[in-house]
């Protein structure tokens, strides 16, 4: 499947890192004590889910399925980071009301800015795109996507994304 | 609103899966439901009235798509239509369980698997021993791959049926789906 040419993009105000583009680094808070770089990710790959904000409804369901497909994930060594512009302590809430099992980073201050530099910040709503990028080991844009805002993307183009990395290290069982 | 990602079904229905309805009906509309989820317990009711207008000109397949970190009772009602399908009445279970979406604890699943007349010992030991859970991943994992991204999704002739689960509607995509001739 190749994103590119589906013509469902959305009209962002930018438009999304390319695959082949280097990740921007950043350090965002994972919790409200806590931080996370992406470069603490480097030699595995990184799955970054933008989404417009905690509660609400396709969210809620996109990150649900995320849940669920989180072992999948894993068997490619791949690490999920949820991303959205709400604070840590909603993070948290929202973490724990929903059971969720992966990081949910907060670009709160200065806002957005990490999803500016991926290109899929909207300006006049203050929210980001519901956005995907996967992220190779050595820090590398290998697949993005923008999702229309009320569509919940699936995992379906992550799993493929994380298939065709040339570093893939399947692990076996569970 | 963009609804035209269109997500194909990637695993084609086969042997394995719970079917009604001829295999040789001009359609066939697949599920990926969980027996939690309030919006599959709404569709199976259309669902049923659906199959009832179209008779033999419909096939129905159900997979399993259990949302477990939110619906605590999801994977285990679904191992029990698995383990009351092992014991040939799995449409039964499906529809006890959709009707009494409310009490999907075990205690229930047990008095499920009575009503219908299943071997209990049976039934309670394959959902204690999980024996059941493999295969109900593996709808899963298919759902995840064919871009299921949230319960019920639908999939007519093998394509993700993104438009309203109302009757009228589905009616009328089926319908005009099962005009169509195969071309193969």
């Amino acid at each position: 499947m190749n994103a590119q040419d589906d013509g469902q993009r959305t009209e962002a105000t930018q438009s999304a890192l390319p695959a082949g583009t280097l990740a921007p680094d950043f350090t965002l808070p994972s919790t409200p004590d806590q931080k996370l770089s992406l470069s603490d990710f480097r030699g595995s790959p990184v799955i970054l889910a933008f989404y417009p904000a905690d509660w609400s409804p396709v969210c809620g369901d996109q990150m649900a399925l995320y849940n669920e497909v989180l072992p999948e994930f894993k068997r490619y060594g791949a690490y999920l980071l949820g991303i959205s512009v709400d604070g840590p302590w909603c993070h948290a809430a929202y973490r724990e009301h929903r059971n969720l099992h992966f990081s949910l980073l907060a670009d709160f201050e200065p806002k957005g800015d990490v999803a500016r530099k991926f290109g899929v910040y909207r300006k006049g709503e203050g929210l980001t795109e519901r956005a995907l990028f996967v992220i190779d080991g050595k820090g590398k844009i290998s697949w993005s996507f923008v999702s229309p805002m009320e569509v919940n993307p699936g995992a379906d183009g992550i799993l493929n994304a994380l298939e065709n990395l040339p570093e893939k290290k399947v692990a076996h069982g569970n | 609103m963009a609804t035209s990602i269109r997500a194909k079904l990637m695993v084609p229905v086969s042997d394995r899966d719970h079917v009604q309805g001829p295999a040789d009906a001009p359609v066939t509309l697949v599920e990926y439901g969980d027996f939690e989820c309030p919006y599959c317990a709404a569709a199976q009711v259309i669902v049923k009235q659906v199959q009832e207008i179209m008779g033999d000109r419909l096939r129905f397949v159900f997979r399993h798509f259990p949302l477990t970190q939110i619906h605590p009772h999801a994977e285990h009602a679904a191992e029990a239509s698995e383990a009351a399908g092992a014991q040939g009445q799995f449409w039964e279970m499906h529809d006890l369980l959709y009707e009494n979406q409310p009490m999907l604890d075990s205690l229930h699943l047990v008095m499920y698997a009575e009503k219908l007349g299943l071997e209990g010992e049976r039934f309670v030991r394959e959902l204690e021993e999980g024996i059941y859970r493999e295969r109900v991943r593996g709808d899963f994992l298919s759902g995840v791959r064919s871009g299921v991204n949230g319960t019920p999704a639908f999939f007519i002739r093998g394509v993700r049926y993104d438009g309203s689960w109302d009757f009228p509607p589905l009616v009328e995509a089926l319908e005009s789906a099962a005009s169509i001739k195969e071309v193969r």
